[in-house]
């Protein structure tokens, strides 16, 4: 069982490598054939992985060789695999594989199927790398690795400014991000001399108090690589336009799996974080604060994919606010369960988008139930999901954060409410979402159908949907046993019955009257609060103001070459003289004759003048 | 011999007048010819200053740099004239300003 | 006194000669004032005692120097024409900036040599303390003459064999 783990991320990987050298030699089959059937041998090989750790539940790390060795750094490409790995590897590969199936149909008929195919693969093998690696360093390089692919999948229309920009912002924003992470991972490696994830959280136990400044630095920074890779406040501004890429991307990168990272990467950290209770606090408040931000952003979105985007930050907002309690298992609970639903609505977006035109903006759909069913009931799913309705794989998550945030000391029934606030919001949006794309008038007819390769992901997406809360995840003996006594009743009450509060709102506003629907939740040009909350609570504007545009300055006064001024000055004097001199080398006899006898009168001016000038003095 | 009472400063003055006659000629005249007579002149003015310096003092040496002189002039009429047959043949012309390729 | 006389009436003579020969239009003309120049100049060597000197001067300059001079204006055949270009070249506009500088010169110059005193002459040099002179300490010179006038032999050689092979 253990021989074979490192051909679960080489496979991709070959397979990328393979597409990327043949990409145009390739017929599309084949190109399909070995883009999804490399991720699915791997998810094959997940199976069989986790059927083993299931039976036999003991972790065990792959040391393949050394990757470096410097001074007293030694790092190894070695793989650590415990429940939380297999966890994050069945979701990178089963969804991936789901993810990949679908692109077949949705890319058939992009010119640039093979590169998509490779970037894709190229992915799914960094990403399981990173969940993989038993060392901060190579999860690093697998952070790094999908970080390039994002950015190469987000800007894979390259042929759109946009889309290159949104690609631009997307990696530069997440490397702001990635570089506190990396001072944290040298403040730790200085502090306590290895990066090797299971000596290192040992060591920091028996080496730190809790409280300390080390560690509560250390684990600020990583949490801002987090919050980069994760898209959470203030870092999380790229990840709406990262809907520029296809959406089978957005479905695997920056809903299911990479967007995730940043939980995985705390929740693999957690002993470390357990030693800081202010890293933890600001976890927890990031979160919150993230989710209801992005939840409300989401009510006045007009582009589908837009309205995705929002409603994914929000969501792992939740997993940090989750993460930020101490509730690890809830968090990556809602991890997986929102890989799921969130993975089926993009995709059932995906297979609308695909299907009417490649139009994005919902108030021109419409009607569509009756058109579409399957792409209906994934949605119809993955929305109850998503606003945690009863007995929905979201509810089970969900739930489990909300009551492990009241549960908290001190500061928990605010989380509690301010989680439950955007709980509220998350199931108006999704539910004006499902609304408004299917029931009311048509507006736009459907131009083809969708093949079973479109429907067999969203049906087994719709499936694990549902029946995903049910899971139990292999994380008991890896995390702190959780304080797990059950709150008042009627805590659990009002957060069951917020979701339903939010869907009946949802129901009278679109369904009922939909004459009456407020204006700005249908044009949010409308007024001053929609168009703040349409804009992203206008954090683009305010980062443009003050650090793109005061950079794009200062490049454009640097593209002048100010230091070259002075040089320039220099060369420009000596032309001048050198054209004066020139002028004065006429070619003409008797103009050096000329200079010749006015050199001759000053030096005997000269001759007269110093022996008198002498004499007097 | 002992009657000659030639003033040295005469001797000089008429020596200095030719020379500046010379490169006055050399300064307006733009024929070629006319620009190695202007030199012969010049060379002969100080010929004449060490001439007579030497004389002021009864020593030979103003006269050997006589000679010295005028080998120099010897030397340089005669590549000075072969010039001359080259720029008439390559310009047509015994205009130095005709032949100003060395222009800068 | 006639020696004093003498001296006057060469020097004008050769002022005016050069003048004459450098203001003229016609290079033969020019030619002739400037050996008249010549011939008093080495009156004048005579007169402040270097008989030698002035034999050279007459027999060198006025006669071989000149005579290379004669042949190759001859050769040039300038005619009527280079005349009246010369005469167009020598206008006041032209010649007046230059006359200035060397006026201002010829101050300079004669204000150093002002302070000079004594006679021109303490006595005729003979031509065998020349003699002697040359080819004792002045050995190098009379080589470096000798070199020097090799040069040119060769360097006018050069000029005009180019010029017959050409056949211009």
């Amino acid at each position: 069982m253990q021989d074979f783990v490192w051909l679960i991320p080489l496979m991709p990987l070959i397979s990328a490598i393979f597409l990327m050298v043949f990409s145009s030699k390739l017929p599309p089959t084949t190109v399909g054939f070995f883009g999804t059937g490399s991720v699915g041998m791997s998810a094959l090989l997940t199976c069989n992985l986790t059927w083993g750790y299931l039976k036999d539940p003991d972790l065990f790390t792959v040391s393949l060789w050394t990757w470096m060795k410097v001074g007293e750094l030694s790092a190894n490409v070695g793989f650590h695999i415990d429940g939380l790995t297999i966890v994050m590897m069945m979701i990178i590969t089963c969804v991936g594989f789901l993810i990949h199936l679908f692109s077949c149909e949705f890319m058939e008929h992009d010119k640039s199927y093979a590169r998509y195919f490779a970037y894709l693969n190229m992915f799914v093998s960094a990403m399981l790398i990173l969940v993989m690696s038993d060392n901060l360093l190579l999860l690093y390089l697998g952070w790094e690795g999908v970080g390039v692919c994002s950015y190469l999948l987000v800007g894979f229309w390259y042929q759109h400014s946009s889309n290159g920009r949104a690609a631009r912002k997307a990696f530069i924003v997440t490397r702001i991000g990635d570089t506190a992470m990396m001072l944290g991972l040298l403040i730790l490696f200085t502090e306590l001399g290895t990066l090797d994830i299971q000596s290192l959280v040992s060591s920091a136990q028996v080496r730190w108090q809790t409280g300390d400044f080390m560690p509560t630095l250390a684990c600020l920074l990583l949490l801002a690589g987090a919050a980069g890779k994760s898209a959470q406040f203030p870092l999380h501004t790229w990840l709406p336009d990262a809907m520029a890429g296809p959406t089978p991307v957005s479905a695997l990168i920056h809903a299911a799996t990479m967007v995730t990272a940043g939980v995985y990467l705390i929740a693999r950290m957690h002993s470390l974080f357990i030693i800081s209770p202010h890293a933890m606090m600001v976890i927890a408040v990031m979160g919150v604060g993230t989710a209801l931000m992005a939840a409300f952003s989401a009510l006045v979105q007009t582009d589908i994919k837009r309205i995705l985007a929002y409603s994914t930050i929000s969501q792992i907002g939740y997993m940090f606010l989750a993460l930020g309690v101490g509730a690890w298992t809830a968090a990556v609970f809602h991890l997986m369960t929102h890989a799921f639903f969130k993975a089926l609505l993009f995709l059932g977006s995906g297979a609308i988008i695909h299907c009417l035109h490649h139009e994005h903006d919902i108030f021109k759909m419409g009607g569509l139930w009756k058109r579409m069913p399957i792409t209906f009931a994934s949605f119809l799913i993955g929305s109850s999901a998503l606003a945690a309705l009863p007995f929905t794989s979201g509810f089970f998550s969900k739930d489990l954060i909300l009551l492990s945030a009241y549960q908290l000391e001190e500061f928990g029934p605010i989380l509690w409410a301010g989680g439950l606030l955007g709980a509220l919001v998350t199931a108006l949006y999704s539910f004006r979402l499902v609304f408004v794309v299917f029931f009311g008038r048509i507006q736009t007819l459907p131009n083809k159908e969708n093949g079973w390769r479109i429907g067999l992901p969203l049906t087994i997406l719709c499936v694990l949907s549902l029946v995903g809360g049910y899971f139990t995840l292999p994380l008991s003996n890896l995390f702190p046993m959780e304080t797990n006594s059950h709150p008042a009743t009627w805590v659990e009450v009002v957060s069951i019955a917020t979701p339903l509060f939010g869907l009946l709102v949802a129901y009278i506003l679109f369904i009922k009257i939909p004459s009456r629907i407020p204006k700005s939740l249908t044009s949010p040009q409308e007024n001053t609060i929609s168009r703040f909350l349409f804009s992203g609570w206008k954090l683009d504007e305010f980062y443009d103001r003050l650090l793109v545009s005061p950079y794009v300055r200062s490049t454009s006064i640097l593209l002048d070459e100010p230091l070259d001024k002075l040089y320039n000055t220099i060369v420009l004097v000596n032309q001048k003289l050198h054209k004066w001199l020139s002028f004065s080398q006429s070619g003409r006899m008797r103009w050096y004759m000329v200079s010749v006898a006015i050199g001759f009168i000053i030096l005997l001016g000269i001759a007269i003048a110093i022996p008198r000038g002498l004499s007097e003095w | 011999m002992q009657d000659l009472v030639v003033p040295l400063n005469h001797v000089l003055f008429v020596s200095t007048l030719l020379f500046t006659i010379g490169m006055l000629g050399l300064m307006i005249r733009r024929n070629i010819i006319f620009i190695l007579m202007s030199l012969e002149v010049m060379l002969n003015a100080s010929a004449l200053a060490f001439i007579a310096a030497g004389a002021h003092w009864g020593q030979p040496d103003g006269q050997v740099i006589f000679l010295l002189i005028l080998s120099v002039a010897a030397a340089e009429v005669a590549v000075g004239l072969g010039l001359v047959l080259q720029i008439q043949k390559r310009f047509n012309s015994l205009d130095m300003d005709d032949a100003n390729r060395m222009r800068g | 006194m006639l020696e004093l006389t003498l001296f006057y009436i060469a020097s004008t003579v050769a002022l005016f000669a050069t003048v004459l020969a450098m203001t003229r239009t016609n290079a033969i003309h020019a030619l002739i004032y400037l050996i008249v120049s010549l011939l008093a100049i080495a009156v004048i060597f005579f007169l402040i005692g270097a008989p030698f000197a002035a034999a050279l001067e007459i027999v060198i300059y006025a006669g071989a120097i000149m005579v290379l001079f004669v042949f190759v204006i001859m050769m040039l055949n300038l005619g009527e024409k280079g005349d009246a270009r010369e005469r167009q070249l020598l206008q006041p506009h032209v010649w007046l900036g230059p006359a200035i500088l060397s006026l201002v010169l010829l101050v300079e110059l004669l204000y150093l040599i002002s302070t000079v005193e004594g006679p021109a002459s303490s006595g005729s040099v003979s031509p065998k303390s020349v003699g002697l002179a040359l080819f004792g300490p002045y050995v190098i010179a009379v080589e470096l003459a000798s070199m020097l006038l090799l040069s040119g032999l060769v360097g006018s050689y050069h000029l005009g064999r180019r010029y017959l092979d050409r056949g211009l």
